[in-house]
């Protein structure tokens, strides 16, 4: 057990990548092999992240070194500076590794019934197992050049998935728009990591942290990664892939996608406060955020009030939701140089972005799959032509109810515990954001009643008399975020003690990131 | 080209530790590099070419102003 804990994080990117290229292999000898495989090696997978989780937050950073002789020994014999490739995970990164863990889960369960009469299985769930791998290696690795790999292994993956019905053209031009925005933000990264690696020679995060000398070039360096992330967690003036790639992807790849704009978000905020941390100032870093943060809730909710697409409705509103997690932990990057008001709200401001990150990821991909199983079943996204499904998809109703309360912050559910949290802080930072905040909110409960009247209640159309309840392993997957959900909203506390915490501290805690690996190097 | 140059010594030598001469050599880190970006670069290309097929066999041109189904 020990031993497979030590491995863990290697193992956790290998297997899926193993499984991505044996699912075509085996799905030509047998359909229900290839998708128990599949279900398997993510299952599996999932075992070590919550056993790699709990050895984190009681341990501590674990660094993986590959090609050592051992996996803690970061710097080989003879060298003064790292040059292995190096995995470090810590409080964030495993933190960002359950979400994507959970939803993957979600997804892929989802997705099995959900493709039955498709074409292109196997290559559905091998590209599904690329992009889950490339989303944990962008999560769990400490090099700069392999956050680009991985990087560009999610946006290769999630293109062919998001343009997956190419029998739709909407679909693949919603693919291609993705990939065109994901090369250019990746050469951007190539570019970025170059002009590090010239100057310290490293590519090493910690090691690079270690060296930072805050010169012009790392400004410039800054400014081109930051805007990646941006353009990646898709902040409002780089949102404009969001919604066309949202709408078109297929059911299950949509959360996944959303997913892996919030591993973007996480690479954003292992830039900003482990590499840059301590050498920049932090404060405009911070209101820059705050700034994105700001203008995402508003535009991603005002234009999603006036949509009839369900799905396009739904995608500007995960853009405004990013804008909440960049507020908050923004405000946290504001106030950082600063020790007391990091304690008196910093902190707290950050714990609050970081919980709604994984709250968001939940019913926002909730919130997806049930706008999917109404798309199945009536193959239509268009608001004006649903109606009266509440009485034939109860199941489903049900989850969107719970998905809209609780993105909408109503109380009891987990979006209130993280929104308040949010409020709370930003209110002692500046008084107006916390209002503008509100306001959001409360624009997108207004959304989501409109959707579900339109969807859900009213008399049954005559067109809609066969349409029933979605198959089983669709309410599952459902099931699964939901499950989740209502844990999180009757237990808020605990969850943030155990992995909020943890990766906020993470996060703030540049030295002993850099610690790990550097070790006692002067 | 732009992360090749980075590496490079005046005067150095190709860096393959058999038989190394004397002298300074050329940082091998930033070649191998720019193999994975060229690779990953080539598979980013086939999949856009694939989809430019799909998008011209839905619109019946290459146009990208054609190419306009996704709005609002």
């Amino acid at each position: 057990m020990a031993a497979m804990i030590a491995h863990a994080p290697i193992l956790i990117i290998a297997i899926p990548l193993v499984a991505a290229f044996l699912t075509p292999l085996v799905g030509m000898a047998s359909k229900r092999a290839r998708n128990a495989l599949v279900v398997v090696s993510l299952l599996f997978v999932a075992f070590l992240v919550f056993a790699l989780a709990r050895d984190v937050v009681t341990n501590g950073i674990r660094v993986y070194t590959l090609g050592a002789a051992s996996p803690e020994q970061t710097i080989p014999t003879g060298f003064i500076m790292p040059v292995r490739i190096i995995l470090e995970i810590d409080g964030m990164s495993i933190f960002m590794g359950l979400i994507i863990t959970t939803v993957a889960l979600a997804s892929l369960i989802y997705s099995l019934h959900f493709l039955k009469g498709q074409t292109g299985q196997a290559r559905f769930y091998s590209l599904m197992m690329l992009l889950y791998a490339g989303m944990m290696g962008l999560a769990f690795t400490g090099d700069m050049f392999n956050l680009f790999v991985f990087l560009e292994i999610a946006s290769i993956a999630g293109a062919g998935l998001a343009a997956y019905r190419a029998n739709m053209a909407d679909a693949v031009e919603g693919g291609f728009k993705y990939i065109v925005v994901s090369t250019i933000a990746g050469l951007m990264v190539l570019f970025a990591v170059g002009i590090l690696y010239a100057q310290y020679n490293v590519l090493s995060i910690a090691a690079l942290a270690h060296y930072m000398q805050h010169t012009l070039l790392d400004i410039i360096a800054l400014g081109l990664l930051g805007s990646v992330f941006v353009i990646k967690l898709a902040a409002v003036p780089l949102h404009m892939w969001a919604p066309d790639t949202y709408t078109v992807a297929p059911a299950g790849v949509t959360p996944m996608i959303y997913t892996s704009s919030a591993a973007s978000m996480y690479a954003l905020y292992r830039v900003s406060f482990t590499l840059y941390g301590s050498t920049i100032d932090t404060t405009t870093l911070g209101r820059v955020v705050i700034a994105l943060g700001v203008l995402s809730m508003f535009v991603g909710v005002m234009m999603a009030v006036h949509q009839t697409d369900i799905k396009r409705l739904m995608a500007y509103h995960a853009i405004s939701q990013s804008g909440y997690m960049l507020l908050g932990v923004g405000v946290g990057l504001a106030v950082l140089a600063d020790p007391v008001a990091l304690a008196n709200y910093g902190r707290n401001a950050i714990n609050g972005g970081i919980f709604h990150m994984i709250n968001n990821a939940l019913y926002k991909g909730m919130l997806f799959l049930t706008a999917e199983a109404i798309f199945f079943r009536i193959g239509t996204r268009d608001l004006n032509r649903m109606g009266g499904l509440g009485h034939k998809m109860k199941c489903t109703a049900g989850f969107f109810i719970i998905g809209a309360l609780a993105i909408s912050g109503i109380p009891p559910f987990n979006g209130f515990a993280s929104k308040l949290l949010i409020y709370e802080t930003v209110f002692k930072f500046n008084p107006v954001l916390s209002v503008i905040a509100m306001f959001v909110s409360l624009v997108t409960l207004a959304s989501f009643t409109k959707v579900f009247y339109s969807t859900f209640t009213g008399p049954e159309i005559p067109a809609y008399k066969e349409v029933r309840e979605v198959p089983k392993s669709m309410i599952i997957g459902m099931g699964i975020l939901a499950a989740c959900i209502i844990f999180f909203s009757i237990f808020p506390g605990v969850v943030m003690d155990t992995i909020v915490a943890p990766a906020t501290e993470a996060l703030i805690d540049q030295a002993s990131y850099i610690s790990a690996v550097m070790g006692g190097v002067p | 080209m732009f992360l090749v140059a980075l590496g490079y010594r005046a005067g150095g030598n190709a860096p393959i530790y058999t038989d190394v001469p004397q002298g300074p050599m050329v940082l091998p880190v930033p070649q191998a590099l720019n193999l994975t970006s060229i690779v990953i670069n080539v598979a980013v290309l086939a999949l856009m070419l694939t989809m430019v097929i799909q998008i011209h066999r839905h619109t019946g041109s290459l146009d990208s102003e054609k190419s306009r189904k996704l709005k609002g």
